[in-house]
């Protein structure tokens, strides 16, 4: 996606791409243009929020106590809207566009509406930023009622809702169009598929926001008396949840994609890795009991079966992915030549390219902290002991933050030289970035879900109570991890400065790329020799078959850990 | 790759490599094994939830707790005028979230059963009983009732874990405790 050496039109449409000298897939001038524009407010929101979340690590540290505690909230409001909503959805939205448009060599549906989804999220997302910010909103991310934020909190995370349901229907535009124009052969990339299932998940998200923002909103200006506070929880998480699922997919889509590009990767199994995204599409919308487990009025049966994605349908969707993924690097670091013992393959693979490291980090992060907290937090007895404690926090930084964020932060690497057409600038600050931001963001994950376990309190301003009229002295140790909490959360600030620092100056100041530098420095490696490695060949891969057995080891240990903790709990009945 | 169409437009009858199956089969078995162990839990286990619970609005449920707290109270914590209720073992005790504070104080005997019933007059709250670390939301208009048997003596602090507004911080109750 180089310089252009092909601008034309297509026949019957008037459409101007250009053709990546990188990939030699065709991009429209449109997608380019909207993908960009996502791209952009997504870093602005990710710069913002990341900011706000080193203000809330630095107040949650009791040796720096730094922000009084009004605007403690406050900030803690905003870091949740601006990173867990913003910044996320908009770059959801930019690789909708890239997945489908780019990816099938085709023209974007109705590009007028993808530009008023784009103005609608933006409203929407500085309505709900001015209201937290004006300090009549610090409801927290989840805004449970009976407390109530300003009008235009809700009403800004409607459009910007409505704005985001506009770009998944321009994203499904988009698939019946060149299906229509058979800009493609055969079935769709995977990683198109994943992003099909992100999409489907993100209606039912949106369609789940509507049915409880709509009525709170209403609720707000004084239209309606009451809102049920259970069944708020219920379906606000079903947004809220989802929401969280559409990450999960899109990051895992992002993860196939960087390994195809960088290693030229192909999954181990098409069928495989398209039933484990289809798991998600039937079974992660379950996941609203998580947040419903030590609710008053909801049975046992209803916890059991939602809590664990019917027979952890979902989570097996994950635990596949979890072996394709290293499998497919495998299989395709093998096939170049890194035959070397069990993990030749692993050390000799381009850990200074900030994609490949950062997909890396990722993968292991999301994994092995994540996934394994998400599934304990998840099990309907172990969640008495962690609800809304910091474990919880802990869990989700592991997901969204290590998961999603520095997925997307490792194809932003790719993004900026093939989208935008830039060289990366300060490319040693580039090549650390991955490494510093997965420490830091790691570091804040283990440290809060430790914090948790001693029963801290998350969204809570002071563990010394100093100001209640009764005193409780929570355990030493609690002390020392909200302090390497901040230390590391400090750490992750530093990383997430870099990333800003080496993406907006590569855009502003980068060296454009043309010819020449596709064939000095070319972005897309393997080529055709990996590209046609299939599944079912008989290569062995037995680096990957230790890394999932450890993973399993640990999963195991913790998950049965945690009911030896339960156990030793006062009796409940 | 996976930015391209499959090459094998039968992708769907390729065969499965045999560490798929066998990864595949393990992980679903560890899926059937993590939900039958919540199963298990129920019927074994001594911590779980009952699924009691009413509604029941703020007003009747602070005129069971006031009544509870005039017939039981032994003293007053402090200089705080809280009162420090002792209900007898296996009655029903009643315990208020509310802006800002926990209300009343209660003294428990260790290894008695007590019903427990929880109700917030406001907003949400979130009853942390620690560091046993016990968490459960409290919801307005609902009333939950979970079976509580201390088995250790001393005292325990109520920290409320759900945001509920400027004073959140400062919402403190606490449980005794005593042999």
């Amino acid at each position: 996606m180089s310089v252009s050496t092909a601008e034309g039109a297509l026949v019957g449409h008037d459409e101007k791409y250009r053709t990546c000298l990188d990939t030699g897939l065709k991009v429209y001038a449109k997608t380019e243009t909207l993908i960009k524009v996502n791209a952009v407010a997504a870093v602005l929101f990710l710069a913002v929020g990341g900011l706000f979340g080193v203000l809330v690590a630095l107040t949650r540290w009791p040796g720096v106590h730094l922000l009084p505690a009004d605007l403690f909230y406050l900030v803690l409001t905003a870091h949740g809207a601006a990173v867990l909503l913003f910044w996320i959805i908009f770059f959801e939205v930019a690789i909708l566009y890239f997945a489908s448009s780019i990816l099938l060599n085709c023209r974007l549906a109705t590009p007028h509406f993808a530009w008023l989804g784009f103005l609608l999220m933006v409203g929407g997302s500085l309505l709900a930023t001015v209201a937290v910010l004006q300090g009549e909103s610090s409801v927290m991310f989840t805004s449970y009622v009976p407390m109530q934020a300003a009008p235009h909190f809700y009403l800004g995370l409607i459009l910007f809702a409505v704005g985001a349901l506009l770009a998944c229907c321009v994203f499904f535009g988009t698939l019946v169009i060149a299906k229509e124009e058979q800009t493609y052969e055969g079935s769709v990339p995977l990683v198109t598929f994943g992003a099909i299932t992100a999409a489907i998940i993100a209606v039912f998200t949106i369609a789940s926001g509507a049915i409880i923002l709509i009525p709170t909103f209403l609720w707000s200006i004084g239209y309606i008396a009451e809102i049920d506070t259970v069944t708020y929880k219920l379906v606000w998480w079903g947004m809220g949840h989802s929401s969280q699922q559409i990450n999960v997919s899109a990051h895992v889509a992002v993860w196939y994609c960087i390994a195809a590009l960088v290693l030229g990767a192909k999954p181990l199994s098409e069928k495989v890795s398209r039933t484990a995204f289809l798991l998600y599409i039937l079974f992660l919308q379950l996941a609203c009991a998580h947040h419903m487990l030590v609710e008053p009025g909801i049975s046992s049966e209803w916890k059991v079966f939602n809590t664990s994605y019917a027979l952890y349908l979902a989570v097996l969707g994950s635990l596949i992915h979890g072996m394709s993924i290293p499998g497919a690097v495998e299989a395709a670091q093998r096939r170049r030549g890194f035959t070397k013992g069990i993990f030749g393959w692993l050390r000799q693979a381009p850990w200074g390219n900030p994609a490949f490291s950062g997909f890396a980090l990722s993968v292991v992060l999301f994994g092995f902290l994540g996934g394994i907290s998400g599934v304990v937090l998840g099990t309907e007895q172990i969640n008495i002991l962690m609800h809304n404690t910091l474990y919880v926090p802990g869990h989700f930084h592991a997901t969204v933050v290590a998961g999603t964020t520095l997925a997307f932060m490792a194809i932003s690497y790719l993004v900026v030289p093939l989208i935008f057409q830039r060289d990366l600038v300060f490319k040693t600050i580039a090549k650390w970035q991955p490494y510093v931001f997965a420490i830091g963001v790691g570091g804040t994950s283990l440290f809060m879900m430790g914090a948790g376990t001693l029963g801290i309190s998350r969204r809570h301003w002071d563990i010394t109570f100093s100001d209640a009229s009764l005193t409780f002295d929570v355990p030493g140790t609690a002390f020392l991890m909200l302090g390497l909490n901040g230390i590391f959360g400090l750490l992750a600030g530093v990383g997430g400065l870099m990333y800003i620092l080496v993406i907006v100056g590569s855009i502003l100041f980068g060296k454009r790329r043309d010819a020449e530098a596709v064939k000095a420095n070319p972005i897309v490696a393997g080529g055709e020799a990996v590209s046609t490695y299939g599944s079912e060949g008989t290569l062995k891969l037995p680096g990957t078959i230790t890394l999932v057995a450890v993973f399993f080891t640990a999963f195991v240990l913790y998950y049965f850990i945690n009911w030896k903790f339960l156990s030793e709990v006062w009796p409940l009945s | 790759m996976a930015i391209t169409p499959p090459e094998n437009k039968l992708w769907w009858k390729e065969p499965l490599h045999r560490m798929e199956i066998i990864w595949i089969t393990i992980a679903f078995l560890w899926g059937l094994v993590m939900f039958s162990t919540m199963i298990y839990w129920h019927i074994t286990g001594e911590q779980n939830l009952s699924n009691e619970a009413y509604r029941i609005t703020p007003d009747a449920f602070a005129e069971k707790t006031e009544e509870m707290a005039e017939a039981y109270t032994v003293r007053e914590e402090g200089d705080t005028g809280i009162p420090v209720v002792r209900p007898p073992p296996g009655s029903d005790v009643y315990l208020i979230a509310r802006l800002w504070e926990w209300w009343p104080i209660l003294e428990l005997e260790k290894d008695q059963s007590y019903r427990l019933h929880l109700s917030s007059l406001d907003w949400q709250h979130g009853f942390s009983l620690q560091p046993t670390n016990i968490n459960l939301q409290v919801h307005p208009n609902y009333e939950m009732v979970v079976t509580l048997t201390p088995n250790e003596t001393g005292e325990f602090g109520i920290v409320c874990n759900e945001f509920c507004g400027i004073g959140h911080h400062q919402m403190l109750g606490k449980i005794y405790v005593v042999e």
